[in-house]
C-alpha cells in the first residue's frame, strides 16, 4: 500500500493549475499531431520535445506524456472517419471502425475506440503503479553484469522476435550502438570514430537523430502517397456515449483479453502493432459469429484499440523501472529524461520520487482528461484535415529544425538531422526497422559501460555473465530469444514428425 | 446524430499518378545501402582498431566494444548484400516511381535550401521563405494566404522561443539590423 500513498502524493504534485493547463496543451497538441497525416506518436513527441527544454522536469514529462496520449487518441479519429490509419497500430481499428462510420454509426465507433483506449491504458497504468516499484527495488541489487544481461536481453529479443528480416534488425541495431559510441569515450577520455572532425567531438545526439529519422523522413514518405480523403466528421452526443457505455460490460472478456495481450507485448518489445492485430484476431476467433467481423462490429473496435493502448502505455514500465524503453516513443521520452539530467533506471524511484509518481499520476489524469477532451471535440479535430498538406509540411520542417538546433545550439545538428531524414526514408522503404536503431542509440553508451565495468570487474572473464543464478538465467534467456526462430522451427518440425506417427498409430 | 455531420473532402490535385514508371527497384537500393554500410563498417572498424581494440592492464581498450560491433555490422551487411543480390522478390518491388520521386524532391530540395538559408540568413528568415514559397509554389495556394501564414507562423515561433522561453536560434543579418 506504500504505492498508493505515493500515488496520492503524485496527484498532489499534479493538481496545480499550471500542470493541468500544460496537460490540456499537451493533449491538444498530441491529438493534433495524431490527426495530421504523416505524423504520429514518436514523431510528435520528438518534434515537440524542444518546447519542454526550459520547463522543470515534472511539468515537461507531464506535457510530453500527454502529447503521447493525445497522439494515441488522435490516431483513432482518422482511422474510423477516413479509413486512414494514422499509425500502424491503428490499422486493425479500420477493419470494423470504418464500416461502422459508413453505416452512420461513426459516433458509436469513436466512442468505443476512445473508451477502450482509456480502459487499455488504465489497466496498463495500474500494472505500472504496482509492478514498477517492485521491479525497480529488485533491480537496485543489479550490478554491471546484470544490467548488461538485461540490455542484451532487450537487443536479442528484438532480433529474435521481430517480424523484419533478421539481418536488417542486426544492421539497424549495430549501427545504432556504433553511432552512440562516436565522440569522447566516457571511460578513457580517448576520441573514437571522429576522424578529426570537431563537430563529431560532441557525439551524435540521440534526439537529433530521432527528429531526422521520424520527423523529416515521415514527411518525405507522406508526400509519396495520394493525400486525398473523403469522409464525415461526426459529433458525439452524450446519448450515444451513454448507450455505448451501457453495453460495455457485455464485452468484458474482449476488453480483459486485449488488455492482457497489450500489457504483455508492451513490456516485451513486441510493440503496439502486434498487440492490436493479436487483440483483433483473438476477438474474432473466440467470437460466436466470426463472419460479422470486418462489417462494422463494435467488438472489432474494442479489441484492437484496447490492446494497442495497453501496449503503448505498458511500454513505459521497463523504461521507468529499468531504464529500458519498450517502444520507440518510450525511447524518445527516455532521451528527454536524460536532457533534464535525470538518469533513468531503478534509482529514479529512490532519488526522484516526486517526479516518478507525478508521471504515474499524470497517466491516470491525462487519460481521464483526454477521454473527455476527445469525446467533446472530435469534429474540430477532424476538420484539421482540411488544412492543406502544403501548408503543414514546411511548418513541420521548421519545427524539426528548431528542435534539432535547440538541443546543443549547433548548426551542424541541423545538417545531421537532414542526413538522418534521408537515412530514415531509405531504411523504411527497404525494410530496415528503425525501432532497434533508436533503442540502440539511446542505450548504447550505458550498455557499453555496463559491459566494460563487468569485464574490468571479472578481469576479462566472460563467465561473469553466468556467475550467479540471476545473471545466468537472463543471459541464457537472451541467447535463447536470439535464436528463437531457429528453435521454433526445430520444435515445429519435431512436432510434425510426431503427429503423423500418432495419427497412424 | 446526422444533423451534426459535416462532410470533409480534401483533394490532392498533384498526387503521383499510379502508372508512373519505376525509377529503381528495391533490390538496387538494398544492394547500394548494404555496400555503403559495409564501407562504413570497414572505416569505423579501422578507426577503432587504431584506437586499440585489445586488452590492456585496465580492461578493454576504448576501441574494443565498437570494433566488434563493426564486425557484426560488416557481417550483417555482407549477408544483406548477398541476400539482396539473390532476391527475386525485391527485384520486382518498386523502390520509388518517377512521379513519387518528383513529389519527394519537391519537399526535399526546399528543405535542403532551408538548411542552407538557416546557416546564412538565420532560422526565422529562412523559415518565412520556406513556408511562403512552399505554399505558393508547391501547394499553389494564393500568394496573400501563403505570405500571411508564413509570417504568422514565424512570428509565433519567434515569440515562443526567443522571447518567452529564451531558446536562442541561429540568426542572420536581418535580426542584427533589428538589434536582436
Amino acid at each position: 500500500m506504500e504505492a498508493f500513498g505515493l500515488l496520492m502524493h503524485g496527484f498532489a504534485v499534479l493538481l496545480t493549475w499550471k500542470t493541468l493547463a500544460l496537460m490540456m496543451v499537451g493533449l491538444v497538441l498530441g491529438i493534433f499531431v495524431g490527426v495530421l497525416p504523416g505524423l504520429g506518436g514518436p514523431n510528435g513527441v520528438a518534434i515537440l520535445l524542444p518546447l519542454t527544454f526550459t520547463m522543470d522536469p515534472t511539468s515537461a514529462i507531464v506535457m510530453l506524456s500527454c502529447i503521447y496520449w493525445g497522439a494515441l487518441f488522435g490516431g483513432a479519429i482518422t482511422s474510423i472517419l477516413f479509413n486512414i490509419p494514422g499509425e500502424a497500430w491503428s490499422v486493425a481499428t479500420t477493419f470494423d471502425g470504418y464500416p461502422m462510420a459508413q453505416q452512420g454509426k461513426a459516433a458509436e465507433a469513436l466512442t468505443a475506440a476512445f473508451t477502450s483506449s482509456f480502459i487499455g491504458s488504465l489497466v496498463a497504468v495500474l500494472l505500472i503503479t504496482f509492478l514498477a516499484p517492485m521491479i525497480s527495488s529488485f533491480a537496485l541489487k543489479f550490478g554491471p553484469p546484470e544490467f548488461f544481461a538485461v540490455y542484451l536481453l532487450t537487443f536479442c529479443s528484438f532480433v529474435g522476435l521481430g517480424r523484419e528480416a533478421k539481418h536488417k534488425t542486426v544492421i539497424s541495431m549495430s549501427l545504432g550502438l556504433l553511432l552512440a559510441g562516436v565522440g569522447m569515450d566516457t571511460v578513457s577520455g580517448q576520441l573514437r570514430m571522429t576522424f578529426g572532425s570537431n563537430e563529431l567531438l560532441r557525439g551524435i545526439n540521440f534526439l537529433v537523430a530521432v527528429i531526422g529519422l521520424f520527423g523529416i523522413s515521415e514527411i518525405l514518405l507522406t508526400m509519396e502517397e495520394r493525400l486525398a480523403l473523403r469522409g464525415h466528421a461526426a459529433g458525439i452526443s452524450l446519448r450515444v456515449v451513454l448507450k455505448v457505455w451501457k453495453d460495455l460490460p457485455k464485452y468484458w472478456v474482449t476488453l480483459l483479453r486485449s488488455s492482457f495481450i497489450g500489457c504483455w507485448l508492451g513490456i516485451t518489445p513486441g510493440g503496439a502493432i502486434a498487440a492490436s492485430f493479436m487483440g483483433y484476431n483473438l476477438a474474432k476467433r473466440f467470437s460466436k459469429d466470426p463472419d460479422s467481423f470486418g462489417k462494422g462490429r463494435i467488438e472489432g473496435v474494442f479489441a484492437p484499440e484496447t490492446a494497442a493502448h495497453a501496449s503503448g502505455t505498458s511500454a513505459l514500465l521497463p523504461m521507468l523501472a529499468l531504464g529500458i524503453p519498450g517502444s520507440g516513443t518510450a525511447a524518445i521520452l527516455l532521451g528527454g529524461l536524460m536532457v533534464w539530467g535525470l538518469n533513468p533506471g531503478p534509482l529514479l524511484f529512490v532519488e526522484h520520487k516526486d517526479f516518478v509518481w507525478g508521471l504515474i499520476a499524470s497517466m491516470y489524469l491525462g487519460n481521464v482528461v483526454g477521454l473527455v477532451l476527445v469525446l467533446t471535440t472530435v469534429p474540430v479535430f477532424a476538420s484539421i484535415l482540411r488544412v492543406p498538406f502544403a501548408a503543414v509540411a514546411p511548418m513541420i520542417v521548421v519545427s524539426c529544425a528548431i528542435g534539432a538546433y535547440a538541443i546543443q545550439n549547433a548548426m551542424f545538428d541541423i545538417w545531421l538531422m537532414l542526413g538522418f531524414g534521408i537515412v530514415g526514408y531509405v531504411f523504411k522503404k527497404i525494410g530496415i526497422p528503425l525501432a532497434p536503431f533508436t533503442l540502440a542509440l539511446v542505450l548504447g553508451n550505458r550498455a557499453e559501460d555496463a559491459f566494460r565495468l563487468s569485464m574490468i570487474g571479472s578481469g576479462g572473464d566472460m563467465k561473469v555473465f553466468w556467475a550467479n543464478g540471476l545473471v545466468g538465467s537472463i543471459t541464457t534467456l537472451a541467447i535463447v530469444l536470439l535464436f528463437w526462430p531457429v528453435i521454433d522451427k526445430a520444435v515445429g518440425s519435431v512436432g510434425r514428425l510426431w503427429r503423423p506417427a500418432k495419427a497412424s498409430g | 446524430m446526422s444533423n451534426t455531420d459535416l462532410e470533409i473532402v480534401v483533394d490532392d490535385p498533384t498526387a503521383p499518378e499510379a502508372n508512373s514508371p519505376a525509377v529503381t527497384s528495391n533490390r538496387v537500393v538494398d544492394v547500394v545501402v548494404s555496400l555503403l554500410l559495409l564501407v562504413l563498417a570497414l572505416a569505423l572498424g579501422f578507426d577503432n582498431w587504431r584506437a586499440g581494440a585489445a586488452w590492456d592492464s585496465t580492461g578493454p581498450q576504448p576501441g574494443y566494444f565498437p570494433f566488434y560491433l563493426c564486425v557484426i555490422l560488416g557481417g550483417a551487411s555482407l549477408y544483406g548484400l548477398v541476400a539482396a543480390f539473390l532476391s527475386r522478390r525485391e527485384a520486382a518491388e518498386t523502390f520509388v516511381t518517377r512521379a513519387q520521386l518528383r513529389r519527394v524532391m519537391a519537399v526535399f530540395v526546399p528543405t535542403l535550401l532551408f538548411c542552407l538559408a538557416t546557416q546564412y540568413l538565420g532560422l526565422y528568415v529562412a523559415s518565412f521563405l520556406l513556408i511562403s514559397s512552399f505554399m505558393r509554389l508547391v501547394g499553389k495556394i494564393a500568394l496573400w494566404k501563403s505570405l500571411l501564414t508564413a509570417f504568422v507562423f514565424t512570428a509565433a515561433m519567434f515569440v515562443t522561443f526567443d522571447v518567452a522561453f529564451d531558446v536562442i536560434m541561429p540568426k542572420g543579418p536581418l535580426e542584427a539590423a533589428l538589434g536582436r
